[in-house]
């Protein structure tokens, strides 16, 4: 069995407000940062996960972030995979 | 419909569940039965409300994890049987979470949790969970949640309002909400979620009785 690290990245998606990453995009300019565009708040998500190759982890993995770690109604995901 | 049951589901976190069975028996004479999240046996029960709270504390997002648990599992063919299933609050969250209802509810706009009456018009009758058959279109309902404010894509938009699927929305929107939904029902009219908390309107010493018609309704047909 291989194991490997995986690093998901949940994102609201682009279409969806982000009153969070607003508020904090509104308190760094008060901090006195200069030139921010845009500030969005998304989730990292840290798994160690066994399995016979990436094919069968990446399997996995898709499965976990299609169905509990994201809602793509409203947030997309992407991941990258580390062999430990 | 004397042995008629209401099941209120109870997860890790639920904690309008006393106060939903207390306005279904205390006001409306209507027996009810908790059911425990890992139950799967819901042969007891005609009707299922799923509460509000903070199921699971909300963890990931709110309704994420409620809806694996074995009774959500379960609730696919009651649902399909044509029986009642009412989402309050979280439980809205959950049925949209779990496919149930279209769309998704997230922070609300100005980030407030926002605990107050609001006036809702009733748009749709479908499923009969409102009374707007008479000239009363609109109703007071307390609200009180943080993420209450309903997103979906505008293919699913176009859906609930050709289909007729938008059961209320409010007067002054509170909270971003898309074409300010407050409640929406599946195809069927069986599975109605909603925001507002009818079991917080129930007796007229707390405020008022919007809320005892949609209650009320989870025993008709």
């Amino acid at each position: 069995m291989d194991q490997f690290a995986v690093k998901v990245f949940v994102r609201l998606r682009p279409s969806v407000l982000d009153p969070a990453g607003e508020a904090t995009k509104s308190a760094s300019i008060k901090l006195g940062a200069e030139g921010i565009k845009s500030l969005r708040i998304g989730k990292m998500i840290e798994v160690k996960i066994e399995g016979n190759g990436e094919i069968e982890v990446r399997d996995k993995i898709d499965l976990l972030c299609d169905r509990l770690f994201a809602n793509t109604v409203i947030e997309d995901y992407e991941y990258s995979l580390e062999k430990l | 419909m004397d042995n008629f049951t209401v099941g209120v589901v109870v997860f890790p976190g639920s904690n309008c569940d006393r106060d939903v069975s207390w306005a279904l028996e205390g006001c409306l004479d209507i027996r009810t039965k908790y059911l425990w999240h890992e139950s799967s046996d819901l042969s007891a029960v005609d009707a299922i409300v799923l509460p509000g709270g903070f199921s699971y504390g909300d963890y990931l997002r709110c309704g994420a994890i409620a809806r694996f648990s074995p009774l959500i599992n379960a609730l696919d063919e009651f649902v399909k049987s044509g029986k009642r299933v009412l989402g309050i609050c979280n439980g809205f969250q959950i049925l949209t979470e779990s496919g149930f209802l279209p769309g998704a509810l997230v922070a609300n706009k100005n980030l407030n949790f926002i605990c107050d009456d609001v006036e809702l018009d009733i748009v749709s009758s479908k499923g009969g969970w409102f009374n707007n058959v008479d000239e009363k279109q609109t109703i007071k309902l307390p609200i009180a949640h943080g993420e209450g404010r309903y997103h979906c894509d505008s293919d699913t938009l176009k859906k609930l309002v050709d289909n007729e699927l938008i059961a209320l929305r409010y007067k002054n929107n509170p909270n971003g909400s898309s074409f300010d939904i407050a409640g929406i029902t599946n195809e069927k009219g069986n599975v109605l979620g909603l925001m507002p908390h009818p079991e917080r309107a129930c007796d007229e010493i707390i405020g008022g009785t919007d809320g005892l018609f949609t209650l009320k309704s989870l025993i008709s047909k």
